[in-house]
């Protein structure tokens, strides 16, 4: 890995935490993108309102690193629609059943030393690992 | 309390902005990258070194910030209590980790890809709220202990 990239990842990841960080002493909130996400699709009232303005705040943040960045929203992964559909309802059927995703279970809840985000955290990790060997072994890296 | 529940929404959305700015400037919004930190034999450290990032700052501010009584905009907390582990939270850790794996997308990304116009994100993030849903309506079969 370049030096570059380590840097920029080190940075992007450092305004990360201060995201969540600004939520927690604002709102008093746990930023879980997927918790957050699944919540918003309840009927909406005024209480529910910040998980629209985030969502929003998402999609506005990607647009704007889209127009000075392109080359960052490049997918060459190579997945078919079919295998990004199916992925697409393990993530969200999973991140619903396992309360959390990378950000709530891997970020928020490893700083606070929660014993459930550390286990779901190994467990997605494990076996995104194992998705991917299979896809790599058994299927000659295409899905 | 009315102006205050109006600033903590102006608050979501400046957090989901520098959220998804900081996704796009670690290069996480390309999911080969996801998908290689995932495959040793090709390694692409990018994740490790976001979460490093990430859990640096956030490691000094969460005890700091949960010194004080109350957050700045609200009466009290709204953080996760729950010590106890389940079936739930491993099996569908469990499946969200097979699914970030065969698209190298987790939730996160793939929203802050959507005003790219790429399509398998926009993809990605349809069949993701469907299953959301469907794992709503899904629940009460389950008989998996809340």
């Amino acid at each position: 890995m370049e030096l570059n990239s380590i840097l920029y990842s080190l940075l992007g990841g450092a305004l990360i935490g201060v995201a969540v960080t600004l939520m927690l002493l604002f709102n008093g909130r746990v930023t879980g993108i997927s918790g957050i996400l699944a919540s918003s699709l309840a009927k909406p009232n005024s209480e529910s309102l910040w998980r629209w303005m985030f969502l929003a705040g998402m999609i506005v943040g990607g647009f704007f690193m889209y127009q000075i960045r392109p080359d960052l929203f490049v997918n060459v992964s190579g997945r078919s629609l079919a295998a990004v559909a199916i992925a697409g309802l393990l993530v969200g059927y999973g991140t619903v059943m396992g309360s959390g995703c990378t950000s709530g279970h891997g970020i928020c809840g490893l700083s606070r030393f929660s014993v459930r985000s550390l286990l779901a955290t190994i467990t997605f990790m494990f076996f995104g690992f194992l998705s991917v060997q299979i896809v790599n072994y058994f299927l000659g890296g295409s899905i | 309390m009315k102006s205050n529940l109006f600033k903590q929404n102006a608050v979501s959305f400046v957090v989901g902005l520098v959220f998804a700015i900081g996704l796009a400037v670690s290069g996480m919004t390309q999911p080969q990258k996801i998908i290689s930190f995932l495959n040793p034999s090709n390694w692409d450290a990018s994740l490790l070194f976001v979460m490093l990032g990430a859990l640096g700052v956030h490691l000094i501010s969460y005890p700091l910030i949960r010194k004080r009584k109350s957050p700045l905009l609200e009466t009290k907390w709204h953080i996760p209590t729950r010590q106890d582990v389940t079936a739930r939270l491993v099996l569908g850790s469990a499946l969200f980790g097979i699914g970030w794996g065969l698209a190298g997308f987790c939730p996160g990304p793939a929203l802050t890809s959507l005003a790219s116009g790429d399509v398998k994100s926009l993809l990605f993030v349809a069949t993701m709220i469907f299953g959301m849903l469907l794992f709503k309506k899904t629940e009460a079969h389950l008989k998996l202990k809340e």
